[in-house]
């Protein structure tokens, strides 16, 4: 702009009181109280929300963490017998059914893990992907949305199989099934995080024909932080009805523990630097999403309760590169 | 004087301050500030390159604004704790300090040199403010670049930073501070 067309401008009085505020706000003396505010309000790029659990699982199930990128988290997961056994099996400890598994982060947004469970010998493998992340500055985006994809082989001997039969072909496809979920959550407060979990496990041999292939279920879990080191965690996941095997009344005579349940657990996390302890009760023996899911047998209601333990110890691989000094 | 004169007058004088300003003001939106934890059980280390400050030579007054989420550590966990357990982050966003830096003059910042200076005034960290007085050095290079830089120690225990018992010998009882400032003129 030229001078000459200021001058022209100064001649409407609105622009010329507007021209004398913009130079009294441009003036020095105004902003003296509070120098920053010259730099002005600068965009940090978003701040995405950290710590909606204290590790990347809630329980059983998977959280919305993620391991960071570079990190290899090392998984104990313990489930002891049921306390209603008495003292005869020190209520439930004389037994175990543990999962041992290594997750890592390839990036901060994808994870991957290995793990062997006791539970039919199982190996199973996943993948964790973060689609949407809570931003709590700079994006504006409410929940973290991630999708999990898990299979699960059993290595057990051909004999020891729970559906073998002498006359029955043992297919290398009939052990495996997998497990899809969409973690979806938000952390709320500080102190309280919740999260649904809808998902589907696919059992590639089903031992009935009433019973299906795909099991629809969904999770629901939360937490709230106790202290800034302790959690209570709950998790509860319902499976649709109609797609688990169900037992007639002449079977369930026989035996009254048949037939499947849906799995709840409830506990704690405490955070001690490196390590994550999850201590907790659950109904469910298995430590993958098939067994956990669909294959979960005792009943709260009856006192079939596991006491059990996940320990989580992270461990720095890749460090994050340094930028350089300027 | 006719009314045109009169108007490029007040413009000329109403904008002398701003042209003032750009030699006596200094900032930076990537000030470098770091920090030491050393115990014989871990040595613990965090970079923040987004620090603000703004310096005003003319009367001395300096203030620093730091994001406590953009300290970077080695360990992820680290960080999280950090801002998580320690610094509470979520509450208290950022640590500020406004104060005064004295030992350079507006006109001493016209020659290149370096120059001993103090930093007094408040310093707030996880919402306690202290009042703390400061060493540090300034040096003004050839092309008018000023750059600051200091060390000093800060106690977690003076702004309520609770250490709990199973960590106190991971995290030591002083941290060393250091600020890395490269200031251009505003």
């Amino acid at each position: 702009m030229t001078f000459a067309l200021y001058e022209r401008l100064l001649h409407f009085p609105m622009i010329r009181s507007l021209f004398l505020l913009f130079l009294l706000g441009a003036s020095p003396l105004a902003a003296q109280d509070d120098l920053l505010d010259l730099l002005g309000e600068e965009d940090a790029g978003p701040s995405y929300t950290t710590a909606s659990f204290k590790t990347t699982r809630v329980i059983n199930g998977h959280s919305l963490e993620n391991t960071a990128k570079g990190v290899l988290d090392f998984k104990i997961g313990h489930r002891f017998g049921t306390v209603d056994q008495g003292i005869g099996n020190f209520f439930g400890l004389d037994q175990a059914s543990i999962r041992i598994g290594f997750d890592y982060g390839i990036t901060d947004r994808l994870m991957v893990g290995i793990g062997r469970s006791s539970f039919q010998k199982t190996v199973d493998g996943f993948a964790k992907y973060k689609i949407l992340r809570q931003c709590d500055d700079g994006c504006g985006m409410p929940i973290t949305m991630a999708l999990a994809a898990s299979s699960s082989i059993t290595t057990l001997q051909t004999q020891d199989l729970p559906w073998y039969s002498p006359e029955q072909q043992d297919y290398f496809t009939h052990r495996l099934s997998y497990s899809f979920q969409l973690v979806l959550g938000r952390k709320i407060s500080e102190r309280f995080t919740i999260q649904l979990t809808p998902g589907l496990v696919h059992r590639n041999l089903i031992q009935t024909i009433n019973e299906k292939n795909d099991v629809y279920n969904v999770g629901i879990s939360g937490r709230m932080k106790l202290s800034k080191r302790v959690t209570i965690n709950a998790e509860y996941f319902y499976v649709l009805p109609g797609q688990l095997r169900e037992f007639t009344a002449q079977e369930l005579a026989g035996n009254p523990d048949l037939g499947f349940t849906n799995s709840l657990s409830v506990g704690f996390d405490i955070e001690t630097g490196g390590h994550v302890f999850q201590l907790h009760f659950t109904n469910s023996t298995g430590l993958f999403e098939r067994a956990f899911i669909t294959e979960t047998t005792n009943r709260w209601e009856k006192g079939q309760i596991h006491y059990g333990f996940n320990i989580s110890r992270v461990f720095t691989l890749v460090k994050p590169k340094e930028p350089k000094d300027i | 004087m006719t009314m045109k004169t009169i108007k490029i007058l007040g413009l000329l004088v109403a904008m002398t301050p701003l042209a003032l300003s750009a030699q006596e003001r200094f900032a930076t939106r990537n000030g470098h500030i770091t920090f030491y934890s050393s115990t014989p059980v871990e040595d613990i280390e965090a970079h923040n390159r987004k620090v603000t400050s703004v310096w005003d030579a003319s009367t001395g007054a300096i203030e620093f604004a730091v994001l406590i989420k953009a300290f970077e550590f080695e360990k992820a966990l680290m960080q999280e704790h950090f801002n998580e357990n320690y610094m509470e982050s979520n509450t208290h966003p950022k640590a500020n300090f406004k104060g005064k830096m004295t030992g350079i003059t507006a006109d001493e910042v016209k020659t290149a040199g370096t120059y001993v200076v103090t930093v007094s005034g408040d310093l707030t960290i996880h919402g306690v403010t202290k009042n703390v007085s400061i060493p540090g050095s300034v040096v003004v290079g050839p092309s008018g670049v000023v750059k600051a830089s200091s060390e000093f120690i800060v106690k977690p225990e003076d702004h309520n930073i609770a250490i709990p018992g199973v960590v106190r010998k991971n995290i030591a009882e002083t941290i060393k501070v250091t600020v890395d400032l490269s200031l251009d003129p505003l």
